[in-house]
């Protein structure tokens, strides 16, 4: 998991291409969990003061941290990515390794 | 402060403006194909037609009213966008895959094309989205409102009730405006992939016009008025909403209802699935869309927050986005709000609009429209004018209806409330639509169940309370008394937010009834047609699907797409489907490739289940009326089941003819065959047998002269001997055919042999010339046999040879494996034409039958050699007959030594 960078084999895309399909699915039960969290750890027996400044920085901290994901899955899923894939050099010798992770 | 005029003219220049884009958009579409016009940002952009004048005033309200809850309307649709592939990517690939015009549509495709599911759908969305549509023309008027009078808000209370007759006339032309802006845009053209570039180019310019005027407010009230960050956070800490104190179950039930909002509502699925023109855009989508929601809920809490605290008690707080800059004197900015929220109404009103007209318009008007002309649409007028007509009054309809529910309700309730209503009524799709996507056993009575329950469920907890139909005194006792069915604490089960109860009971109900009658009920052969090609989308390669029925007239078909599509377009899609068919000229046959395109095509126009039901009528179905609808769809799909049952089985009956008719063909060609054979037989016996007779009956007379009586008695003698040869030649093929021949193999040889043959033969006038050197070969074989065959080859030189002085030579060739032996003569040979049948029995090349020979010399060779291990051939091309015999050395042969 180190370098996400160009694939050697082609095989291993299609595998790594399947796994983003696996963490896009599984992304939005993340989410779910997530914004679901301060509801459902609530005590409703004791009102504990939790300021709606604190939830409101959680809930849009939260947000931003998936849609970030979201933006990285996209570029991979994105379908003419994936079609185009193959036209770069199964065996990444003519192109060299993938540049050194800076 | 501007006047009322003013932002009178500033919303008509910005609707000038967009009206602009529209136009510039729709035409550069036209030219170029618009590529740019379908990019992602564009696309990402239309979606914001989710967020209305209820985000941009009423999550305001919302957060003023109930802090946080606001931000469930935004979580459930990033939910839903972020796991895009698992429901969004089926829904847009469907909706390509079989030219889904609208929600209805696509449940109904999916339920057997059936009109009543359709219909069914249509008016829910109608009556779910009419609340929403006067809401926004609530907001719009409200806003205008504001600018008619000054920052007091109670003499915005006051405008309000007592200037009754003014307020509603601001919103009467803000319906007509936007009516004729959709009609306008909505329905220039009839294109059969029911897209509109110009109008979504519009709605993703209000949509950043939107998001800028809200951020402008939401900075200016974090900057320009709280002074920063920190201070605002404290604002909201010390506001009345400052403390966490979420429902956990309104917070659940709401981020549901609005992740199933946004697939249901139909103004999303119309700008997601049918103004969608890549896959890929969802991409993008996924994770843009999501930003935009937050960005535009991020300034949400700091606004009523600081309103709460700034503006003076008893503000509205669905209008502090308009009046917090109003209060502090920024004209500019309030101007900038005011055009946001009116962008927020208008793109909503118009993609609604658009989309519910649609549905409209082919589930209902189209169909009745079609019933009424008893024709139907082949002798009908100008079907095309017709639909655009009927859009047009749909979409004013639809105006009209959400001004007079305005009207009816006259503007009071909270912005929020009446969304939230909104979305719980168009949520009831959803189990009908997931099933869609995802399971095979629906059937179309569970759907119509399911929506028919949720609908029922929906009006008796949520609508009617909502409009205020019911009395305190039934919300509190229930109907008649009976407690069980309160419509706020449905079976007794008090305690429930009464938005929460709602959509636990609607959408609970709607999924049991329509799973329970799922399971039930069996589905039409169409429904599971249908129901098969949705849940595999992504399998699917191409439309397997036949429409093999009665023949459509191509020519019938041409008529009626050119009033749907248009004349050229029309003629151009004939045009290409002949040219794939590989005509290069006139009209394609009506194959059921071609018919089926075409329903998809026109399904585009007017809906599945109409195009369906059109060409139905087209291809042998008298008359179409709504009822029938159903039925023709019905018996299409029977039709089409049991045609490919048909076909299947024709085409095994097909093959077993065809083989019984090759069986019958080998078995007619053998007995020809054992004609033949049977009357050669008869007619060489008979030769003989009829000389013998005579013969013998000349003797029978008696009294001649001893010479003749010798030669007569000899010729009788010659036949016999003939007769017999004859017999002794077809017993002895008859075993060597059979297999029955006993081989005596022992070491030979060939010179001794073809001695044999020739003092056998004794031919005396047939010169033969031998190779005395090659013929020392010794091998295994049956001597008798092999003499036999070259009798038959020398005694065949003396018979047919014509030459002058007939000559025949034998020529022996000896290798480790074979022996070649060449008899060849110097006559004329076999004729060319009978030299492939003189191996077979009473083949003779030429009807020298006197020679005494019947013709089964050269089958018997061929026999015997086959038993021997070797083979007799005609050699042609040679200057007299020439036979080959070879004669293969096994190993086996020396071995059995």
């Amino acid at each position: 998991m180190k370098s996400p960078g160009r694939p050697v084999f082609l095989e291993r895309d299609l595998y790594r291409r399947r796994r983003v399909i696996d963490a896009a699915k599984l992304l939005p039960i993340l989410g779910l969990a997530l914004f679901l969290l301060p509801v459902l750890t609530m005590d409703l027996g004791q009102p504990a003061h939790v300021s709606t400044s604190g939830r409101l920085i959680y809930f849009f901290s939260v947000w931003f941290f998936l849609i970030a994901i979201a933006f990285v899955l996209s570029r991979w899923l994105r379908p003419e990515v994936t079609a185009r894939a193959p036209e770069t050099e199964p065996r990444g010798e003519a192109k060299g390794p993938a540049a050194p992770e800076s | 402060m501007l006047g009322f005029n003013a932002i009178v003219f500033i919303a008509l220049a910005y609707v000038v403006m967009l009206f602009a884009v529209a136009f510039y958009a729709d035409r550069k579409a036209r030219r170029t194909g618009g590529a740019w016009l379908r990019g992602p940002w564009i696309y990402t952009l239309s979606l914001s037609v989710y967020c209305t004048a209820w985000t941009f005033y009423g999550a305001v309200g919302n957060a003023a009213r109930s802090g946080l809850e606001y931000l469930t309307i935004y979580l459930g649709p990033t939910l839903v966008f972020l796991g895009w592939w698992w429901i969004l990517r089926k829904l847009v690939r469907i909706g390509r895959a079989e030219r889904i015009t609208s929600i209805a549509d696509l449940v109904s495709s999916r339920y057997g094309k059936s009109s009543a599911v359709a219909v069914l759908v249509t008016i829910l969305a109608v009556v779910g989205s009419t609340p929403y549509i006067s809401l926004q023309l609530q907001s719009v008027t409200l806003s205008f409102v504001v600018f008619s009078g000054s920052t007091d808000q109670g003499q915005i209370s006051e405008l309000l009730v007592n200037d009754r007759a003014n307020v509603n006339r601001i919103a009467f032309w803000v319906s007509v405006g936007l009516a004729i802006f959709t009609i306008l845009f909505g329905t220039r053209n009839l294109d059969t992939n029911e897209r509109h570039y110009g109008v979504v180019t519009a709605i993703a310019v209000e949509a950043v016009v939107k998001l800028v005027a809200l951020i402008a407010v939401g900075a200016f009230v974090v900057w320009g008025v709280s002074g920063g960050i920190p201070q605002t956070l404290d604002i909201i800490a010390n506001s009345p909403v400052g403390e966490w104190r979420p429902e956990p179950s309104r917070w659940i039930g709401l981020t549901f209802l609005s992740a199933v909002a946004i697939i249901c509502l139909p103004r999303m699925f119309q700008v997601m699935v049918v103004e969608q023109s890549d896959e890929s855009h969802l991409a993008t989508a996924s994770w843009a869309f999501p930003l935009y929601l937050m960005a535009i809920s991020l300034f949400v809490l700091p606004i009523a927050a600081i309103g709460l605290a700034i503006l003076p008690d008893g503000a509205n707080p669905d209008l502090f986005v308009l009046t917090l800059p109003l209060e502090m004197e920024r004209d500019w900015l309030a101007t900038l709000a005011f055009l946001g929220g009116f962008s927020s109404a208008t793109s909503m009103v118009i993609v609604a609009a658009i989309a519910l007209s649609t549905m409209v318009s082919n589930h209902i008007v189209i169909p009745l429209w079609l019933a009424s002309r008893a024709g139907g649409a082949t002798v009908s007028g100008d079907v095309r004018s017709v639909v655009l007509m009927s859009r047009r009054v749909s979409i004013a309809a639809i105006v009209a209806l959400g001004y007079i529910y305005y009207r009816l309700t006259d503007g009071s309730t909270a912005l929020s409330a009446i969304g939230l209503v909104s979305f719980a009524g168009v949520a009831q799709v959803m189990p009908a639509l997931m099933a869609a996507l995802f399971w095979r056993g629906a059937t179309r009575r569970g759907a119509i169940a399911g929506l028919v329950t949720g609908f029922a469920v929906w009006a008796y907890t949520l609508l009617l309370p909502a409009v205020g139909a019911f009395s305190a005194e039934m919300l509190t006792f229930g109907p008649a008394g009976l407690e069980i069915l309160r419509p706020q604490a449905l079976f007794g089960f008090t305690g429930m937010d009464s938005l929460v109860h709602a959509i636990f009971w609607s959408i609970g109900l709607n999924t049991l009834a329509f799973l329970v009658v799922s399971l039930v009920t069996f589905p039409s052969p169409l429904e599971r047609l249908q129901g098969a090609s949705f849940v595999n989308v992504f399998e699917r390669s191409g439309g397997a699907r036949g429409w093999s029925g009665g023949v459509a007239a191509t020519e019938d078909l041409l008529v009626m797409t050119q009033r749907l599509l248009g004349a050229k377009e029309a003629q151009n899609m004939f045009h290409k489907a002949a040219v794939e068919q590989g005509k290069t000229s006139g009209l394609p046959d009506p194959t059921p490739d071609f018919v089926n395109v075409l329903e998809r095509e026109l399904a585009g126009s007017v809906g599945a289940a109409t195009a369906h039901a059109m060409i139905g009528q087209i291809n042998g179905q008298a008359s179409v009326s709504v009822q029938d609808l159903l039925a023709v769809a019905d018996e299409s799909a029977q039709m089409l089941e049991y045609s490919s049952q048909l076909e299947e089985k024709s085409r095994e009956l097909e093959q077993t003819a065809r083989q019984l008719r090759d069986a019958n063909e080998k078995l007619t060609a053998l007995s020809v065959q054992k004609d033949a054979f049977l009357s050669q037989i008869s007619h060489e016996l008979r030769t003989p047998m009829t000389s013998i007779r005579s013969f013998s009956e000349f003797l029978q007379e008696g009294d001649m002269p001893e010479k003749e009586r010798a030669r007569y008695s000899q010729i009788i003698h010659n036949e016999s001997i003939r007769l017999t040869r004859l017999l002794d030649d077809l017993l002895d093929l008859t075993v060597l055919e059979n297999g029955q021949v006993e081989l005596h193999i022992g070491p030979a040889t060939l010179r001794e042999l073809i001695d044999r043959a020739v003092a056998a033969t004794g031919a005396e006038h047939l010169a033969i010339d031998r190779d005395p050197a090659g013929e020392e070969v010794v091998f295994n074989t049956d001597s008798d046999r092999m003499t036999q065959v070259f009798i038959n080859l020398i005694s065949n030189a003396a018979k047919y040879c014509d030459a002058e002085k007939p000559r025949l030579k034998i020529a022996v060739q000896a290798s480790d494996h074979m022996i070649e032996i060449d008899f060849i003569d110097n006559g004329s040979g076999v004729p060319k034409d009978k030299e492939s049948i003189i191996f077979e029995k009473f083949a003779r090349a030429s009807d020298q039958s006197a020679a005494g020979s019947a013709g089964l010399g050269l089958a018997i060779s061929r026999e015997i050699l086959a038993r021997l291990g070797g083979e007799i051939r005609y050699i042609g091309g040679r200057d007299g007959a020439a036979f080959r015999v070879s004669i293969y050395l096994e190993q086996d042969s020396l071995a059995a030594e």
